[in-house]
């Protein structure tokens, strides 16, 4: 298929090659069929686009800058920039998605909106969203999340969202897409589901890939407007998707940009150890979709680990998986301590400490910068802030607060 | 694919209703003798390897002995979305206690070898496809398996399913939900196999007090549509219940109750007596209904 026709990927079925698709019980295809109707409105829709970017310019704060790195910079010898996502309001680029689909919901006239949350980040970006757009906000979370990221539970209680634990499975990601799925199946004639990443059945990949090609889109412009030319490789970390098919997106039929997404390599290369879907999963289907999947012999869906909350997923969006495929992109595991050790990089050489997701992209920058020429120009998506992960890498290293 | 494959199973010429693509399925037979006998059908669920998948022969083998009609065996999943706390529960307890579709297939055979009771799988497609879905059809042909009802899988997405399916003579089950518009409830219509189960309320599986209000109008659309029989299902527990829902369909499914029931009585070696005996009440509150 080629990477030419990449911009009108998926087709009507919501297809990237063989995966995407719409795996879902019956009773939710026609509220599919809805959204999909609404959102292609919506998408050409001049006064929903101009709403849209409004309120990511005035109360979002887009653009978000591309800032040179000069100290990475001078380390690796390579012209690094860093994609500031971690200055977006809330702390993380969730919110461009999270803006976007609470529009559609008005539309749409359901006034209950539920989520799913890993680390928070899109638990946070929702709940602000609904109470920006006068919404009722319903959080699903897994317990053990929870625990890892109690600050962000607290914030979206003071943002009137209500949080729902999961006790079910692992208690992470995939247990509370379980959860917000069947309380959207129950609830789905006054109910929209916010789905936070890529991932899921046809068309949240595509529309959750299209509010988030706002980072792709700025960078582009922003490296034009810093260098004269296009960027050499392009680096993000990968959970379900959404930051990094974000950046990519506008940049797959530049052929000369070289695209790499961090996995969480977690603690080990054993099933249960790590969440990279690229280097132990298979073809399967999961949570509405086709793609990768981190599973067992038998087709049971295997519990990940990371020490990010948000790339602790155990599938991940049919976009990348089709990129993959087409050797357009290239996807590389990155290990909890590597992860550790990115975050503790940026920090004390560029003053940002980034989310524990977006030190997966810090991790492996060390190894992916050889990938290039000296001079050449690299685009790394710093995709949140630390704030949240303070008190859980003190923890991880011994440390009392 | 042509969207259609194998869609001669029309009305036949008396009216009636055919599964034309599966002559000899024992799906079929049992409707034809229901109709005859002017029955409604009762279907238990239970799910597969819960708590032993020889409990499960045990269960399946006494349950159709208490005239139950047609049984859905679950295929416990890790990730049953569509399904409630308890039989997301009861998958668990299947899996903790190392139940495989291979182990699922063997005791298929196990209870064919002891009964001639409809079998129908009740499943997530991941783990049909990591079997792999050639050899999962005629695996599950060979052990006696008469009918499949795959939870997450449309039929736009299942075009391959469908085919190989009914080529191995496995009659798939399509669900239709009251969200449904009527251009789909004839899709799906057109799709069904077997019978075609109406998931009479918005939500995942579970025991619920009432029944919804609209069920009988909900119905009365779905079998203008339908050619294979109509059965409901999702949320029906008393045999109250059971009966009130049979006065509407040609069959009830029950399943949440009965998983509850295996949950609490696990350990009692007289389990499968137990719950075929709650079976049997609930069956003969549907039998009572006359169609």
């Amino acid at each position: 298929m080629g990477v030419a026709r990449s911009s009108q990927l998926p087709d009507a079925a919501g297809r990237f090659g063989r995966y995407g698709g719409r795996y879902v019980p019956e009773t939710l295809i026609p509220a599919l069929d809805e959204i999909t109707a609404a959102y292609a409105k919506a998408r050409t829709d001049r006064a929903f686009q101009t709403r849209f970017t409004t309120i990511l310019k005035d109360f979002v704060g887009r653009p978000t800058p591309l800032t040179f790195a000069a100290n990475l910079s001078k380390r690796y010898g390579r012209r690094i920039y860093l994609k500031r996502e971690d200055l977006c309001h809330t702390g993380a680029h969730k919110i461009n998605n999270a803006i976007g689909q609470g529009l559609l919901a008005l539309r749409l006239k359901k006034k209950r909106i539920i989520a799913e949350t890993g680390a928070g980040q899109h638990g946070v970006a929702t709940a602000t969203a609904c109470a920006l757009l006068g919404l009722k906000c319903h959080v699903y979370m897994g317990t053990e999340d929870m625990r890892r990221q109690q600050p962000n539970v607290f914030r979206m209680r003071l943002l009137g969202a209500e949080v729902i634990g999961v006790d079910s499975g692992t208690r992470t990601l995939k247990d509370a897409v379980n959860e917000a799925l069947r309380d959207w199946v129950t609830n789905v004639e006054t109910t929209h589901y916010i789905l936070g990443s890529a991932l899921g059945p046809h068309p949240y990949p595509m529309m959750v890939r299209d509010f988030q090609s706002v980072i792709g889109r700025e960078a582009r412009k922003q490296i034009l407007a810093a260098e004269g030319r296009l960027p050499d490789l392009l680096l993000a970390c990968v959970g379900g998707g959404s930051n990094s098919i974000g950046l990519f997106h506008p940049f797959i039929r530049d052929t000369t940009v070289r695209m790499v997404g961090a996995e969480a390599g977690g603690t080990g290369s054993e099933l249960g150890q790590h969440a990279a879907r690229f280097d132990g999963g298979s073809y399967g289907i999961f949570q509405g979709m086709a793609s990768y999947v981190l599973q067992n012999s038998d087709g049971q869906v295997v519990g990940t680990h990371s020490v990010s909350a948000g790339l602790d997923y155990a599938s991940i969006g049919p976009e990348h998986a089709w990129l993959r495929d087409e050797r357009r992109a290239d996807y590389v595991r990155c290990s909890d301590d590597q992860a550790l050790a990115g975050l503790h990089l940026l920090a004390e050489t560029e003053g940002i400490i980034p989310a524990l997701e977006s030190a997966h992209a810090i991790g492996v920058l060390p190894e992916v910068v050889k990938r290039v020429r000296k001079g050449a120009i690299i685009v790394v998506n710093v995709s949140g802030r630390g704030d949240k992960d303070v008190a859980e890498v003190a923890r991880k290293e011994g440390v009392e607060l | 694919m042509k969207a259609h494959v194998g869609a001669s199973a029309r009305k036949t010429e008396d009216g009636g209703r055919s599964t034309s693509d599966v002559p000899t399925n024992r799906i079929a037979s049992c409707f034809t003798r229901l109709r005859a006998a002017r029955k409604k059908a009762f279907i238990a669920y239970i799910c597969a390897g819960d708590p032993t998948l020889d409990a499960t022969v045990e269960l399946v083998v006494e349950m159709a002995k208490a005239g139950v009609d047609i049984i859905e065996l679950g295929i416990p999943y890790s990730d049953p979305m569509a399904d409630g706390p308890a039989n997301q529960a009861a998958c668990e307890r299947a899996l903790a206690a190392g139940a495989t579709v291979r182990g699922v297939l063997d005791a298929v055979r196990r209870i064919r070898a002891r009964s001639d009771v409809p079998l129908l799988f009740f499943t997530y497609i991941n783990p049909v496809l990591a079997y792999g879905l050639e050899r999962f059809a005629a695996d599950a042909a060979a052990a006696g398996v008469d009918g499949i009802l795959p939870l997450d899988l449309p039929p736009e997405e299942g075009r391959e399913f469908l085919r190989v399916m009914r080529a191995a003579g496995i009659a798939n089950v399509c669900l239709s939900a009251p969200t449904t518009p009527l251009a789909r409830k004839r899709m799906l219509a057109r799709e069904s196999r077997g019978f075609l189960y109406y998931v009479c309320r918005l939500g995942v599986t579970g025991e619920r007090a009432e029944l919804p209000s609209d069920l009988g109008a909900q119905v009365r659309a779905l079998k203008a549509v339908a050619t294979a029989p109509v059965c409901i299902g999702f949320g029906i527990s008393t045999p109250e219940q059971a009966a009130l829902a049979a006065g509407f369909g040609e069959g009830v499914i029950v399943g949440s109750h009965l998983v509850r029931l295996i949950e609490r009585e696990g350990r009692d070696p007289r389990l499968a007596h137990i719950v075929a005996e709650r079976a049997g009440e609930l069956a003969a509150a549907v039998h009572a209904v006359k169609g």
